[in-house]
């Protein structure tokens, strides 16, 4: 325990905590093989909501075409484009600095009806792996996990206890949890509760 | 826990959802036109019915889109939900 203290403090030395919501948490976090919890690094992240003729023009420029079926995410070279409603999508790359992809996606949407904002510092991603991620996920939140009602490749809006959340199925057993920064202690500490009976 | 079946998202727990008043109620096109009586009840006045009920949801913590349903009062039963500006469905009267 005193090990512990010590490394959250070292981390906390001339780091900027501000930037990165869940650097002292993730440090002090155990290592439990059944469901690891993983904060990812930044992620290029930009909101685009816009009608028909927008749609393909963005998901070329971005390089993933946008899925037009509910709760689904596309992926393309290490890049991400999440339905998060009918008019109404999630595009996310992580490592990627968000000013040329959104130069790119409005120099192509230029006079179509849109709207593109560059949410990146809006959110962190919380990773949860393991054989029993799905079962974690479930103690704050009610949506049915199992693999076939949320296959590889869902993404949805949600609540995870009384935050909202991002929640995205990468492999059967790797769940991608992105939440609002202010919010991410929260969401870490309520999984870190629900996967303490897994130690 | 409720399910309610968002028309965009299917079938979703009722935790993600908000209450959004009864549904097809259209802005009179002439307000100025209307007795303080008849603005009146465009605002405040409400069906209340005992039994179907057609009212807007939110998805708000999902695709966040209104939709609508119905839904009866008495059992809190969702008979039907269907997108926002498609008509009621025939499925009996409010009130009764």
């Amino acid at each position: 325990m005193a090990e512990t203290a010590s490394m959250a403090e070292t981390a906390a030395i001339g780091a900027p905590r501000a930037a990165y919501p869940l650097d002292a948490l993730a440090l002090g976090a155990r290592s439990i093989e059944a469901a690891r919890l993983t904060a990812l690094g930044p992620a290029a992240r930009l909101a685009f909501r816009g009608r028909e003729a927008a749609i393909q023009a963005a998901g070329e420029a971005f390089g993933v075409a946008l899925p037009r079926e509910a709760n689904r995410r596309h992926t393309a070279d290490g890049r991400h484009a999440l339905w998060l409603g009918p008019d109404e999508w999630m595009l996310l790359a992580p490592g990627a600095d968000p000013a040329p992809l959104f130069a790119a996606i409005e120099a192509a949407t230029a006079g179509l009806p849109h709207a593109l904002v560059d949410v990146s510092a809006r959110s962190v991603t919380i990773e949860v792996a393991g054989p029993k991620a799905a079962y974690v996920l479930n103690q704050g939140n009610p949506l049915d996990l199992s693999i076939e009602a949320f296959p590889v490749g869902s993404a949805t809006r949600t609540l995870f206890h009384k935050a909202e959340i991002v929640l995205s199925r990468i492999a059967p057993d790797i769940f991608h949890v992105d939440v609002w920064r202010s919010f991410a202690p929260y969401v870490w500490q309520m999984l870190e509760d629900g996967r303490r009976e897994l130690a | 826990m409720l399910i309610i079946d968002c028309p965009w998202c299917g079938a979703r727990p009722e935790i993600e959802f908000r209450y959004g008043g009864e549904a097809h109620i259209a802005r009179p096109a002439d307000p100025a036109a209307m007795s303080d009586q008849e603005w009146a009840d465009f605002l405040y006045n409400r069906t209340n019915p005992k039994g179907l009920h057609a009212e807007r949801w939110r998805h708000i913590h999902g695709c966040g889109r209104y939709f609508n349903a119905v839904r009866d009062t008495v059992s809190d039963f969702f008979v039907t939900t269907y997108k926002a500006g498609e008509p009621r469905p025939d499925i009996g009267e409010s009130g009764k």
